[in-house]
């Protein structure tokens, strides 16, 4: 408190002593200008202004300061300069000036303050007289929060006497300005212990008075130099590292931590940061910001739908509710390692509620995660409740399109090559598309159906291996070309995924008894129902023995169906279309030899142990989800071939999940598949060889036939058309 | 993953699918503090699995002072008892590259491999099949060696390099902002850099010494053998390898957890270009 007091009076004192010493430093800018002046009448007007204020406490001030700082005397290496100014300090002593330290600014204490002559009171003054300049220099408010800890703590006269010498260094400039020899002579006695550095600042003023060794100079140039090395503003910050360390060093003082110097790094850092003002970045995307809300807000619609049924009605359809228990499989595949975090299970799980309330589903399944470059793909399995899902009728009609197109013009020959046999794709609820499956990209996200798979984009599924991108609309670049967008390869993969890797316990599944027709596929049965007898199977079983587990979604099949579709029959239908053409194309047929024999596939319910192997490595892995606790586990399978795709079984209850790229494994690299067979051109025979040109000979002896013709012709007069006719065919047999 | 933080760093990381079982979480929790005494590691990653065909490969990692010094790996199959496994060598690696196929999970199996070697006999020379035994332990030690230096990323600014050199864990890191985390140019390898020194000072001109000493992901090649997504709305930002499936790395924004994690076959997808 005192030093916030005490200062004012100081200040404006000051301040009009800085007008007097000033005004020649003003006018001539240089403080050189202002060395002459100095036995000028303005020099003299402050000297005279000087002795009154010294007047008045002119005999105590030098002493206590000198007592303070009893190193003063003993600086000999600036006697010489001293000296001649020594009787300057104690006959008239310099007015208290702006720049000066502490000890000058004794001068006018006394007037305000009579009896302070304490050390204490000294340092105060040090630091009030620091207050008039924060102007020039930022970092006098900091020195002055710190040097009033250190006097307080009533240290010793020689921590004291150091004082002086870390704000004269701080000041200098001011010195620089308003220079005063007098003055700057008293420093020398004040505060002998101050470092060289500031005594050849010191010095160096003195010299344009009074005679001063040269020497001295260049260390002050070289600390000048130095520091306005210091005071150099970053272009990039705006910073100068002289102010920031004052600030570090302020800080440091202020919160006094433990291990300075191991964190100083780290509160340089802080002080940059707290000083920095953030530039303006044009390039800042900030509605990204907004996105993330944006799901929030949809995700939100996800935990607020519950409330909306709270019908009694609704209590029966609870209990027939279609949704799956997410939750229970996600607990039992964490026992086996697999899985997602439990809150995105848990949104995936509202996510599903909410796409059986709108949907007229029958069953719902969590199928399982795809990831994608920029997006994943969730995956819900469902099937409909008879007779309610809508067909899409739309791609039947392009395909139907797509053949329709046909010249009718006959001029010249059409192309006889026909594509290849479109394979129909499946009915809806059978084969492939025994499911229809719904994808989001992120839960609360709407659902997107699926289309149904047809065989052709199957077979070439098969032939490529692309990342997805997370946008269904992405098209498919690859070679042989996919028919279909994105969305028609993640439909694709889905189902082949389904079919190779969705397995069960023995005896979970069983054929019906009703649909117990052979169907006309003698591959066997294509539809398999829960048997309400089974019993469960010992965990350990399951683990030890493959042959316990059956696939129950229908292989498919080389053709891309699961059903085999004879395309024999529909060339004989298209005869009746084209008949010329027709031998031909069946002679082709039957030379494929798929489509010859009918496709067979592993039938329904068949044991995992069956499945092939590649190249030594068996296709699943079995395992026991913790050894420690064997009585407890669940069985938990992994499959090889489609790396991703996980069963578990409690011996009563099983899942499957899928989450992963999408793609099948194999322990080569991925080959392109070879370009389709160069078509052979046509073989040339007489259809197409020409005969040489008729010869003279040919076409005299042609003449002397014709003119015998003609000879005849005139005996004979009767029908001439007939003649004519007999004419060209003579042509001909010359041909 | 820091050995640390394993359960926020899985709950993380689950997105790709690939967890620990509670069992063996807390296994690891256990076992990963005794390896950081018994070893007197300064930090414990764990370092991810290695899928075989019968059991699995738990991988861990222990760091010195250095964080870019030699790390130390051990694997364990129960996840326990950790077994210190002897530095990759350039010899190893070019030897077990020849094997292909998945991992058995039984580190003491042995691949053969047969080569065709000429030999000289007198003046004549005649080609030879030699089978080659490789074990799998030293194949295991070369695949994780080639992963550390192809993917394993940190964020810019986890790391520094102090003024002595050595390249410690940056205590004042907070997080990449959102604008940052989503350009690749943000994440580095964390490994030994390579380009680096390839660099024209016109392209290191900005670069600051003590943060920008890693490669960059950026200049990965192929292009694109990254995929980096935002998850949970923007809270966290999760980039996978295409070049090793199955590497996940995660980052929140803002925030100091970091880490990778990797689990997969250990196989290497050199069909990438085909895949884009």
């Amino acid at each position: 408190m005192e030093v916030s007091a005490s200062p004012k009076p100081e200040e404006s004192h000051e301040e009009e002593e800085q007008e007097k010493q000033g005004e020649g430093a003003r006018e001539g800018e240089q403080p050189r200008k202002v060395a002459p002046p100095s036995s000028s009448p303005q020099d003299s007007e402050s000297k005279e202004a000087d002795p009154l204020e010294e007047q008045k406490g002119p005999a105590p001030e030098p002493q206590p300061s000198d007592g303070t700082l009893p190193q003063s005397p003993g600086s000999g290496g600036r006697d010489l300069g001293a000296s001649p100014a020594e009787p300057d300090t104690t006959v008239s002593p310099p007015p208290s000036e702006p720049g000066s330290e502490g000890p000058p600014q004794l001068r006018p204490d006394p007037q305000d303050l009579v009896p302070s002559a304490t050390p204490e009171h000294d340092i105060h003054e040090t630091s009030e007289a620091g207050e008039p300049h924060p102007g020039r220099l930022e970092q006098v408010p900091h020195e002055r929060e710190s040097t009033p800890y250190l006097p307080r703590t009533e240290e010793s006269p020689s921590y004291l006497s150091q004082q002086p010498q870390y704000l004269p260094q701080a000041l200098n400039q001011n010195f620089n300005r308003s220079e005063h020899k007098p003055e700057s002579d008293i420093f020398h006695r004040d505060e002998s212990s101050s470092n060289s550095d500031l005594n050849q600042s010191e010095l160096g003023l003195n010299q344009k008075g009074t005679l001063e060794p040269p020497a001295p100079n260049k260390l002050e140039i070289a600390a000048q130099n130095a520091k306005a090395y210091l005071l150099k503003k970053s272009s990039k910050s705006g910073l100068n590292l002289y102010d920031h360390l004052c600030k570090i060093l302020t800080r440091i003082l202020d919160e006094r931590p433990e291990n300075v110097v191991d964190i100083i790094e780290n509160i340089s850092q802080d002080v940059k940061k707290a000083h920095f003002n953030k530039k303006l970045d044009t390039l800042q995307d900030e509605y990204e910001v907004p996105l993330a809300y944006e799901i929030a807000e949809k995700q939100k619609a996800l935990f607020l739908q519950g409330n909306l049924e709270g019908d009694q009605e609704q209590e029966d359809e609870i209990a027939e509710s279609p949704l799956p228990n997410v939750m229970e499989s996600a607990f039992y595949f964490e026992q086996a390692g697999v899985g997602l975090s439990t809150d995105e299970t848990y949104r995936i799980f509202l996510a599903l509620k909410q796409l059986t309330d709108i949907q007229p589903v029958h069953t719902c399944r969590f199928w399982g995660k795809i990831l994608g470059l920029e997006m994943n793909y969730i995956v819900a399995e469902v099937e409909f409740r008879e007779g309610e899902d809508e067909e899409e009728i739309e791609e039947e009609d392009i395909i139907e399109e797509s053949e329709a197109d046909e010249d009718e013009e006959d001029e010249l020959p059409k192309s006889s090559y026909k594509g290849p046999q479109v394979i129909p794709k499946e009915e809806n609820r059978t084969g492939a598309n025994k499911y229809t499956y719904f994808v989001c990209n992120e839960p609360g996200r709407p659902w997107v159906r699926l289309p149904s798979v047809t065989p052709a984009q199957i077979v070439i599924a098969r032939k490529i291996k692309k990342f997805f991108t997370g946008r269904l609309d992405a098209p498919i670049m690859s070679y042989p070309p996919f028919p279909g967008n994105e969305s028609n390869y993640l439909r694709a993969q889905i189902a082949r995924i389904s079919a190779g890797t969705h397995i069960s316990p023995l005896g979970f599944y069983h054929f019906g008894e009703e649909g117990e027709e052979e169907e006309e596929v003698e591959g066997g049965r294509d539809n398999c129902e829960k048997n309400p007898d089974f019993e469960g199977i010992q965990v350990t079983e399951l683990v030890e023995s493959l042959s316990n587990w059956v696939h129950h979604v229908q292989h498919i099949l080389p053709q891309g169906r699961c059903n085999w579709f004879n395309p024999i029959p529909t060339n004989e239908v298209g005869e009746e279309e084209e008949e010329e053409v027709e031998d031909e194309e069946v002679e082709e047929k039957k030379e494929e030899p798929d489509n010859i024999e009918q496709e067979l596939g592993p039938p329904l319910l068949t044991p995992i142990s069956e499945d092939l192997e590649i190249q030594n490595t068996p296709p699943w892995t079995a395992q026991l989800s913790s050894n420690l606790i064997p009585q407890y586990a669940i069985a938990f399978l992994r499959s090889n071939l489609w790396l991703g795709a996980y069963v578990f079984s409690d011996g009563k209850k099983f899942e499957n999940l899928y989450i992963g790229w999408g793609h099948k494994y194999s322990p080569d690299n991925y080959t392109p598949p070879l370009p389709r067979l160069v078509q052979p051109e046509y073989p040339s025979g007489i259809e197409i060889m020409e005969m040489g040109d008729p010869t003279v000979q040919e076409e005299q002896s042609f003449r002397v036939a014709q003119e015998k013709a003609l000879f005849e012709s005139e005996k004979v007069e009767e029908t001439e058309e007939e003649d004519e006719e007999d004419e060209e065919d003579e042509e001909d047999e010359d041909d | 993953m820091d050995s640390e933080s394993l359960l926020l760093s899985l709950e993380l990381a689950s997105g790709s699918g690939q967890g620990l079982s509670p069992d063996r979480r807390a296994s690891l929790l256990t076992s990963l503090l005794l390896v950081k005494r018994d070893y007197r590691y300064e930090r414990v990653l764990f370092w991810g699995r290695i899928l075989g065909l019968v059991a699995d490969y738990y991988i861990a990692q222990g760091l010195g002072e250095d964080q870019l010094g030699e790390r130390k790996s051990l694997y364990s199959l129960n996840c326990m008892e950790w077994s210190l496994l002897p530095p990759a060598t350039e010899e190893m690696v070019k030897q077990t590259s020849v094997v292909k196929g998945r991992f058995m999970g039984d580190p003491s199996h042995e691949y053969e491999h047969i080569e065709m070697q000429r030999m000289t006999e007198g003046d004549r020379t005649y080609e030879d099949e030699v089978v080659i035994q490789i074990k799998e332990e030293s194949r295991l030690v070369s695949v994780i060696d080639q992963i550390d230096k192809a993917v394993a990323i940190i964020p810019r600014g986890a790391l520094f390099k102090t003024p002595f050199g050595p390249v410690h864990v940056n205590r004042t890191f907070e997080g990449l902002t959102l604008a940052d985390s989503k350009k690749l140019s943000s994440y580095f390898h964390f490994a030994e850099p390579v380009e680096l020194k390839n660099k024209s000072l016109l392209e290191k001109a900005d670069l600051d010494p003590s943060l920008d000493f890693l490669d960059s992901l950026e200049h990965d090649i192929p292009k694109g053998s990254w995929s980096i997504q935002m998850e949970r709305g923007n809270a966290l930002v999760v980039l996978r390898s295409l070049l090793w499936p199955g590497l996940t790395f995660y980052h929140a924004p803002r925030t100091k957890n970091h880490g990778y994690i990797y689990v997969g076959t250990g196989e290497k997808n050199i069909d990438l270009p085909f895949m884009l």
